[in-house]
């Protein structure tokens, strides 16, 4: 390879790099500035980056993501932030990903507080809390749905509901933590032999 | 010295011990911050949050980065921020780098397929703790009102989230207020 032939080879995994790490940086930047409500209230939007937008991972592996994220303590939506950025983009993306998800609120944060203390009670700043929450709701709710959905696929209707009524009494009427649940699922399946028929079903 | 080393501390039990995101590890920051080093009263340390919650983004990162700038300047909060977020993290990228070396196996395959309709029921708790908080906050009505606007703005008509969440909040501003 001629030296120009280097140069441009060069060049142009310098530039996809960057390009890469710009969309990093912007979708944790927008997932992070509209989200209302705390890390949770970012994961409908962390997803839509992440599997509609950029197409980083498809619903699987996002689903795995959450489902790690869950069981470790520890602030939901930056192990996000810097997981995915270390997949997509290595430790640069890991940096790049945290830095877009925490630095923007935490400046504007310390930037505002004495600005926001007079808006505190201010009934405008309580209008907004209250007309975003449904909207949260709904993006959550259709996440859920998509993951419901697509698990009728691996698992049928029957197992994907029955798992589902499972988790929702152990979540809600038994008050166990989510963390513990999924622990067992995860212990379950790498712990029990591999029946042929789910293998099967996993494969096909 | 010492001072860092406390607010390193301060954040780091709270991001160890604290499970289902950032919201639900804002107790035991308060008592971290309140009880055992008194940086912050009571009182201050829920207007500091009700402030961030004003706010877009993760809470736990919001509150770690400003109460790390009011004790102890821009280092302060660099300590207060990487200690939420590093430990965890950490682990994080470990389980998956593991899990994703196994992908193909057909027991990591089932746990994907199994793990998922829970994830699923966790997502629509979380959803319907915030139609609860619109509930008590605005009314039936407009909750009402705003989840079908917002179905059929995000669903049927595949606007992008960003115009959904600033059209609601001006929503908020003009008729909740």
């Amino acid at each position: 390879m001629s030296y120009i032939g280097y140069k441009s080879a060069i060049e142009r995994v310098v530039q996809v790099n960057f390009q890469l790490q710009k969309d990093i940086f912007i979708s944790f930047f927008r997932a992070g500035m509209l989200g209302y409500g705390g890390g949770p209230a970012t994961i409908p939007l962390v997803h839509k980056e992440v599997v509609d937008t950029y197409k980083w991972m498809d619903d699987e592996e996002f689903s795995d993501v959450l489902a790690i994220g869950n069981t470790l303590p520890g602030p939901i939506m930056t192990k996000m932030a810097g997981y995915i950025g270390y997949r997509v983009g290595g430790y640069t993306g890991m940096t790049n990903a945290l830095a877009a998800t925490i630095l923007p609120t935490v400046v504007i944060m310390i930037a505002l507080i004495s600005f926001l203390v007079s808006f505190r009670d201010s009934p405008i700043v309580e209008g907004m809390t209250n007309s975003i929450a449904p909207v949260v709701g709904v993006m959550l709710f259709m996440l859920a749905f998509n993951f419901l959905r697509s698990s009728k696929k691996d698992l049928g209707w029957g197992l994907a509901i029955g798992l589902g009524v499972v988790s929702l009494i152990a979540f809600e009427l038994v008050g166990l933590h989510p963390a513990i649940l999924i622990g067992a699922i995860i212990i379950y399946a790498l712990v029990k032999k591999t029946p042929s028929k789910q293998t099967k079903e996993g494969e096909s | 010295m010492i001072e860092y080393w406390h607010i390193f501390l301060a954040f780091f039990i709270p991001g160890i011990v604290g499970y289902g995101g950032g919201p639900a590890s804002i107790p035991l920051v308060e008592y971290e911050v309140v009880q055992r080093y008194e940086w912050m009263t009571t009182s201050e340390f829920g207007e500091v949050l009700a402030l961030g919650n004003a706010l877009p983004g993760p809470i736990a990162t919001k509150m770690a980065g400003y109460i790390g700038y009011d004790v102890g300047g821009v280092l302060g909060a660099i300590v207060a921020v990487s200690a939420t977020v590093l430990p965890s993290l950490i682990a994080m990228i470990i389980l998956l780098k593991l899990l994703l070396k196994f992908k193909d196996s057909p027991k990591i395959k089932r746990m994907t397929a199994l793990i998922r309709p829970a994830i699923a029921i966790l997502l629509a708790v979380l959803a319907y703790q915030f139609f609860a908080t619109s509930y008590e906050g605005a009314g039936l009505v407009q909750t009402l009102i705003l989840i079908a606007a917002s179905f059929f703005l995000l669903e049927r008509w595949n606007i992008h989230p960003a115009f959904v969440i600033i059209g609601a909040l001006t929503y908020g501003a003009v008729f909740l207020s």
